[in-house]
């Protein structure tokens, strides 16, 4: 079952290679991680979509928070939680009849057009993941794709709960 | 008034000083020249110079156990700090603390393949507990405290360090300063158990039938043997030991049922499948206990000590977990038992310890005495005898391990000291070098074999430098005794490479490094000649005992059975 981990930890050099180390040498799975300083420059924040049954799952838990640079982590899965990810997307728009049909699925999708070339747009979208999924099998079915990437979804907690020191 | 100034290489032997450290094991090297020259010229702390550096985190190891002390190694970089893994590897597995300082190339050329540049941190990562770059003259102290404080609270473990040479040098000077008394905010270790837990943990344990204690490495690691005795003794419950947990209580108590796992006693691993509660105290559930994981004591409830959350439940389900330091659970554990006014339940007792009996009465460590051949048991029975049981005994890994677990019941922790987690051949030699040079008036023996000895013993030179006169005893099959043992059992009796050809007159190579070599090829002369070489003792000895090679070790787990499931000699199932 897909998980969604978020991980408060020191900013320091290194910190980041021993959580993919970890996952590695303990073959755990990563679908997504993304990684940034917090507003706080000592903290980073990291968020790991993972895949695995309770038994994974609690290792995993366990097994980050051993770290010693790590000082949280949560899996916010089960809570009430809100999941972005973000998705650049560059797709042939050559036709007339192509260029519209872009712009009318961007539309639908709530997504923007932030380049334009001489036969591409690049659209930008965020939402979860099955959100992009979604925009990316639509656009396939009218256009040809040339290049994507995406970030890997982030998480917080709604509410008043908090990932903080 | 001009404050002091000094170079990051005194710095690190500053720092040492302030806490506490009385050795160093290392080897020079390039980029560690500073630091050697900042040795040179205090005597606060000794260099021992080892003849490589896996002997060198090894050395530190054996001290370590012995003593409760962190070990510190110091090697160069490059091929001085790759030759620290092993011994790094050793230490993570069995949970000992150690600092490794390993030097680096100078910080401008870190990333350009420098002569001898490796990333020690990067190749050590896996096997640490934690591990720091170092990038200025500040960095030193703190990552030095950080480092003896990480090492050595919650589970232990091993810490790299790594110095580059440039802030080192004579020319970089700065203040110092050090904070031993370290405080993080991302580590902060569960000392005490939740009481919640202990309460339910304790009147599971009243109200068992058929309980059984199971502890492990970590009563010796948090030097809690008496409360541990005195654990068993209220509970008047049979105890079992991991091969790490031997010496957390004597093993000749009345309620000590021998070592459990694969070539535990039968009465252990019976009592551990057949009990209906267990209170496993700092041990983990190894594979070399469980066996069959899946018929893993299916009617026990567990009781599961530990300070580490993540060995909670990774093999085998914890239905009461506690997380903490075993001592202070044990003492939570008292506590409330004398809060409920705990009685033992006599008849409940008797039962269970008429059926332990029983399996003792098989005596699933006897072995046949026939022949001239002398039996490597026989040669761990004779040591303990001549040495009233009170040695310290370093071993290798391999048959003679098992046999010195079974055979040489250890009345004190810290007194075994062997790599049970990693199996390091190669361990016992500088091990026991670490453990004589912390205890000079005790017997130390090195319990060997003739393929373990040879992958250190380049250390008899070592040994003869600091005068460390351990005790050798190699019990000498002329074979790769347990890699054999497998292929007799496993592999159709097809000896592929696990043969000795062109060994070494041992005694003449003792001799060469200047030290009394005692060779013992009959029985009648065992006794004896073990007795000569226990009487020497200002000079290392190496008795080369020449024992049957065909011997196997028994009691032996039928893989992938459960835990109880033993051949308890050739041919012959429990």
């Amino acid at each position: 079952m897909r998980r969604i981990l978020a991980i408060l930890l020191e900013n320091e050099p290194g910190s980041l290679s021993r959580i993919v180390g970890l996952f590695s040498q303990r073959a755990f799975n990563i679908e997504t991680l993304t990684v940034a300083p917090t507003e706080d420059a000592s903290l980073s924040r990291i968020t790991i979509a993972t895949k695995g049954d309770d038994k994974v799952l609690e290792q995993i838990v366990k097994q980050v928070n051993k770290l010693i640079d790590v000082i949280k982590i949560t899996d916010i899965t089960d809570r009430k939680h809100i999941e972005r990810e973000l998705l650049l997307v560059k797709v042939v728009a050559m036709s007339d009849k192509s260029r519209t049909e872009v712009k009318r699925i961007t539309d639908i999708f709530r997504g923007s057009i932030v380049d334009i070339g001489k036969q591409v747009y690049t659209v930008q979208l965020t939402g979860d993941s099955s959100k992009l999924n979604a925009f990316i099998n639509t656009l396939k079915n009218e256009t040809e794709i040339v290049e994507s990437v995406r970030s890997g979804c982030v998480g917080i907690a709604r509410g008043e709960k908090a990932l903080r020191v | 008034m001009t404050t002091q100034l000094f170079t990051g290489a005194e710095m690190v032997v500053k720092s040492l000083s302030a806490l506490n450290v009385k050795y160093i094991f290392g080897y020079p090297g390039g980029s560690v020249l500073d630091i050697y020259d900042a040795i040179f010229q205090q005597d606060e702390i000794e260099h021992i110079l080892v003849r490589h550096e896996q002997a060198a985190t090894h050395m530190a190891d054996g001290y370590t156990r012995a003593t409760g002390e962190v070990g510190v190694v110091l090697a160069t970089s490059g091929p001085g700090a790759t030759n620290c893994v092993t011994g790094i590897a050793t230490a993570y597995m069995d949970s000992i603390p150690m600092v490794v300082l390993a030097g680096q190339v100078a910080s401008s050329l870190i990333g350009n393949d420098a002569f001898q540049e490796t990333d020690i941190v990067g190749c050590t990562r896996p096997i640490v507990k934690h591990s720091f770059n170092c990038r200025s003259l500040e960095d030193i102290p703190v990552a030095i405290s950080k480092a003896f404080y990480i090492a050595n609270s919650g589970r232990p473990g091993p810490v790299v360090v790594e110095l580059p040479k440039d802030i080192l040098i004579p020319q970089n000077k700065g203040e110092f300063e050090i904070d031993t008394n370290v405080k993080m905010r991302s580590y902060n270790p569960t000392v005490k158990g939740h009481p919640k837990q202990i309460k339910k943990a304790v009147k599971t344990i009243a109200n068992a039938k058929k309980l059984v204690i199971y502890s492990g490495g970590g009563i010796v690691l948090s030097d809690s043997s008496e409360l541990l005795t005195t654990l068993v003794e209220t509970l008047k419950a049979p105890i079992t030991n991991t091969l790490m947990g031997l010496g957390g209580i004597s093993g000749t108590h009345e309620n000590f049922i021998g070592m459990l796992g694969m070539h535990g006693t039968l009465e252990a691993n019976k009592a551990m499948a057949n009990a209906d509660v267990i209170l496993a105290l700092g041990a983990r559930f190894d594979d070399r206990v469980t066996n069959n994981v899946e018929k893993f004591c299916p009617n026990a409830t567990i009781i599961h000590v530990d300070i580490d959350p993540t060995s909670i439940s990774k093999t085998i389900n914890a239905h009461i977990p506690v997380v903490g330091q075993v001592d202070v659970i044990m003492q939570q554990f008292l506590d409330e038992l004398a809060t409920i006014n705990f009685i033992p339940d006599e008849e409940v007792l008797t039962t269970w310890w008429q059926q332990i009996n029983l399996w003792r009465s098989v005596k699933s460590l006897s072995y046949e005495k026939s022949g001239e051949l002398i039996k490597p048991q026989n040669v761990i029975e004779a040591m303990y005898e001549i040495t009233k049981g009170e040695a310290y005994v370093a071993s290798d890994v391999g048959q003679h391990q098992m046999f010195a677990a079974q055979y040489y019941p250890f009345a004190k922790p810290r007194q075994w000291i062997n790599s049970g987690g990693a199996g390091t051949m190669g361990f016992g030699l500088p091990a026991a070098m670490g453990a004589k040079l912390a205890f000079p008036d005790k017997h130390v023996i090195c319990v060997t074999g003739d393929g373990s000895i040879q992958m250190n013993i380049q250390e008899l030179s070592t040994c003869l430098q600091y005068s460390l006169p351990v005790v050798i005893v190699m019990l000498n099959n002329r074979s790769l005794g347990m890699v054999r043992q497998w292929q007799d059992m496993v592999y159709g009796g097809r000896h592929s490479s696990s043969y000795m050809e062109s060994l070494p007159d041992f005694c003449k190579l003792a001799e060469s490094y200047g030290h009394v070599g005692i060779k013992i090829d009959h029985l009648s002369e065992l006794n004896d000649k073990l007795e000569q070489a226990f009487s020497i003792k200002n000079r290392l000895v190496f008795v080369d005992v020449h024992v049957d090679e065909k011997e196997h070790v028994y009691p032996m787990q039928i893989r992938t059975g459960a835990v109880d499931e033993m051949w308890i000699k050739k041919g012959v199932k429990a």
